[in-house]
């Protein structure tokens, strides 16, 4: 391959912008045969890889690409599962530009390797002409593990868990597994139907998966351990949503983006009537943030109808959290930005719906401690701007309910559970977690690598218990 | 899926249904609700407790048919089953010895304070009760409210049977001593019984059922003004100091939907239905 032509990744192929913007299709259409072979080719094979450390999973890089360019594409996947129970998920969502992809040495010259479509290509490979699941080996230290919450950190930790010989069952408390994945993340970036075939590679593998279970209302940790249970990993996200607390804001058309993007996802308010739930949005939209909840909050407004889409976030371009190419895909769809503005006060209507926002202009200041510059208000530059509908894309916090029903389990005053990093052990004994709970509200990946190396020590704990018990019974 | 073991039609349009649901049974406490989903398409919906029955594993459910959901409940038979019911959600009310309790109910939610009123009673409260509905036809639970009272009365909307409205709950509180006031019931009763008893200081205690996706703190629908606060009735209530609460706000946040509402319900009434399927 010649420099010139290694310098640039191929492409991935899109929905046009006039198509796509009217359904909840997928946008991405994914890599060909041909193409994935294509880009594999351009990897240059380094003998001390730094793409590995870019992944919180530890995916063996360079072998995966090696056996694409060798069109070896089953042995490929089984390469990515050896550490990435999820990859047709992962293909999709991680932000592989901060992570694997930002330490690709081709990034230096020109486009890194195109690694999150490459694993994409070899999962979908997969899925179309179905997965095999090798049988479980039968370990003599099987435990019974519980883990609660189904999203990326409790698939990952389940599936490593089973992997290794273990018997668990998954507690979620929605009606369908998956967590942020079904309820978050929309139809046209991460199509559910991808999700469940992940759920169902990880039910095969042995999971039990018991759905409308809110562990801490319906059982306590304490009582899952009666139950039998001899560990447990929590992965209960960060799902309560962050309002602003200003004037006005319980008004009707003022949405949090969970509950946006829950009727939007879960609930697939975007088929009312044949789905029952109804979602209502106006013709201008604003949506206050800007992490991946405010873009797919936005880009599933225009889906809906809305004729105007403002994202309205405090501070600039720059400092925005979410990924590159969800910014870039909204605006080819024609969303509108307004940096270095929030609101103050929402306005309603004699009926209640809010019709106005009134916002104050900021500039930036030093950083603080995320390492952004911080925004300040300028004072006497409120202005306001006509609106039907808000989306209040500004975070959210973890689900206080077992922090608040469990003995013994230490917490921040975020909220978040206090573990050790590298074994995601709690102050309680036989509890583990991982995820946003943890860190507060991260990445998928990131999810997974604690529920990675949750499973690790949880498998260690049960191993020692089961010599000890051994141990006893010979005495 | 989730078993229905009984159903019994308790006044026009207003229904009684034991669900099979052993684990939310064992735990289900009065002021509790469980969401319910009937199928794959259908929208979660918050319903309070009504009673449970540890032994034989269910939970019992009273609605009336009002929404696009409660009438499809409303079809629904005997040995019919219910794809999702989560709980018990929500916290349980405050059950305490206080001395003398007004317990006011209106249609419907008669039912759940019933068995709130049970464990009332049993904590050695005397009870004074309400049982207030539409119209006589729509008085549900009379008996079984007289039964664990010390003084009953019924009330309804057009007089048709006992006091005309709750006006005379003013003069009640005047004469009785009263430690406590429970209302469950439509928001504009509870909102009319928290003003009788404003001006007297007297703890009333509104048990709420905003709009909910999930009941369990993630969607914010639920949220409701308390005491200049906003508080998620899942999380934070549903029962709460009805004397703090915004109820105007309220009942604007209980309408945001009608408009759909009534398409769906159409659709399915008139033109027989949206394919499901």
């Amino acid at each position: 391959m010649d420099k010139e032509k290694r310098k640039h990744a191929v492409p991935m192929p899109k929905q046009k912008v006039e198509d796509r913007i009217h359904h909840f299709n997928e946008v991405a259409l994914g890599y060909s045969a041909e193409q994935a072979v294509t880009e594999a080719q351009r990897c240059i094979q380094c003998p001390k890889p730094e793409c590995i450390q870019g992944c919180p999973v530890e995916v063996d890089i360079p072998a995966f690409i090696k056996e694409i360019r060798e069109k070896n594409f089953d042995e490929a996947v089984r390469r990515i599962k050896e550490d990435n129970s999820l990859p047709a998920i992962c293909g999709r969502v991680c932000p592989q530009e901060t992570q694997c992809q930002k330490f690709c040495v081709l990034g230096k010259k020109g486009e890194p390797m195109a690694i999150g479509r490459l694993e994409r290509f070899v999962a979908d490979y997969e899925r179309q002409k179905g997965v095999a699941v090798q049988p479980r080996s039968k370990s003599s230290t099987r435990g019974k593990v519980a883990v609660v919450g189904s999203g990326p950190a409790g698939l990952t930790a389940a599936a490593d868990l089973a992997k290794l010989g273990h018997e668990v069952v998954i507690f979620e408390a929605l009606h369908a597994p998956g967590g942020v994945l079904v309820y978050g993340i929309p139809e046209f970036r991460l199509p559910k139907k991808i999700v469940q075939a992940e759920v169902d590679y990880i039910k095969k593998l042995g999971v039990d998966v018991k759905n409308d279970h809110m562990i801490g209302r319906l059982h306590t940790i304490d009582e899952l351990f009666e139950r039998g249970f001899d560990a447990l990993f929590i992965g209960t996200g960060a799902g309560l949503p962050r309002f602003m607390k200003i004037p006005g804001e319980n008004s009707g058309g003022i949405y949090s983006a969970n509950e946006f993007l829950i009727r939007v996802n879960l609930m697939k308010a975007y088929m009312f009537p044949e789905y029952d739930t109804p979602i209502r949005v106006g013709k201008k939209v604003a949506v206050i943030g800007g992490g991946n909840s405010a873009m797919d909050s936005a880009r599933s407004a225009l889906r809906l109808g809305a004729e105007e889409i403002w994202i309205v976030y405090r501070r600039s371009r720059k400092e925005m959290p979410t990924r590159i190419e969800e910014v870039e895909n909204a605006e080819e769809e024609g969303i509108k930005f307004k940096f270095l503005a929030t609101p103050v006060r929402f306005l309603g209507d004699e009926s209640g719906w809010v019709k106005g926002m009134e916002c104050i202009s900021m500039r930036l200041g030093e950083p603080d401690e995320s390492g952004r510059r911080r925004p300040i208000p300028i004072e006497d530059s409120e202005f306001v701007m006509d609106v039907d509908t808000v989306v209040i894309a500004i975070g959210q916090t973890p689900n206080p309910m077992i922090q608040r029903t469990t003995k013994g389990l230490k917490t921040t005053r975020w909220g978040t559970i206090v573990v050790n990093e590298r074994t995601g052990k709690t102050s309680k004994k036989g509890v583990y977690a991982g995820g946003d709970v943890v860190s507060g509200a991260a990445t998928v990946i990131s999810a997974m690598g604690a529920g990675k190396r949750a499973a690790r020590s949880i498998h260690k704990l049960l191993m020692r218990k089961k010599k000890h018990a051994q141990s006893l019974r010979r005495k | 899926m989730y078993k229905i073991v009984a159903k019994r039609e308790l006044a026009p349009k207003i229904y009684l249904v034991g669900i099979n649901a052993e684990e939310v049974a064992k735990k289900a406490k009065p002021g509790q609700f469980v969401i319910l989903r009937l199928d794959e398409k259908g929208e979660r919906i918050p319903l309070t407790i009504a009673n449970r029955d540890v032994k034989k594993g269910t939970v019992t459910i009273v609605f009336h048919e009002v929404g696009n959901t409660t009438k499809k409940m409303g079809r629904l038979k005997e040995g019919d089953s219910i794809s999702d019911v989560v709980g018990p959600l929500g916290n349980p009310a405050e059950i305490d010895k206080y001395g003398r309790v007004l317990c006011v109910g209106g249609g419907v939610w008669v039912a759940p304070l019933y068995f709130e009123a049970l464990a009332l009673r049993e904590k050695g409260n005397k009870l004074v009760s309400v049982v207030a509905a539409r119209t006589k036809e729509h008085l549900i639970f009379e008996k079984e409210m007289k039964g664990i009272s010390d003084e009953f009365y019924v009330a309804t909307d057009d007089g048709s049977k006992g006091y005309k409205g709750l006006e005379f709950l003013k003069d009640l509180i005047k004469i009785q001593e009263i430690d406590r006031v429970i209302v469950m019931g439509p928001v504009v009763m509870m909102q009319t019984v928290a003003e009788i008893t404003r001006p007297y200081g007297l703890k009333t205690m509104v048990t709420l059922a905003p709009i909910m996706l999930d009941g369990m703190g993630m969607c914010g629908a639920c949220r409701v003004s308390v005491g200049g606060e906003t508080k998620f009735a899942c999380m934070d209530g549903p029962e709460f100091d009805g004397h703090l609460v915004d109820f105007e706000q309220l009942i604007h946040r209980q309408r945001l939907y009608l408009p759909e509402e009534r398409i769906s319900s159409m659709l399915r009434e008139k033109l027989g239905g949206v394919k499901r399927g």
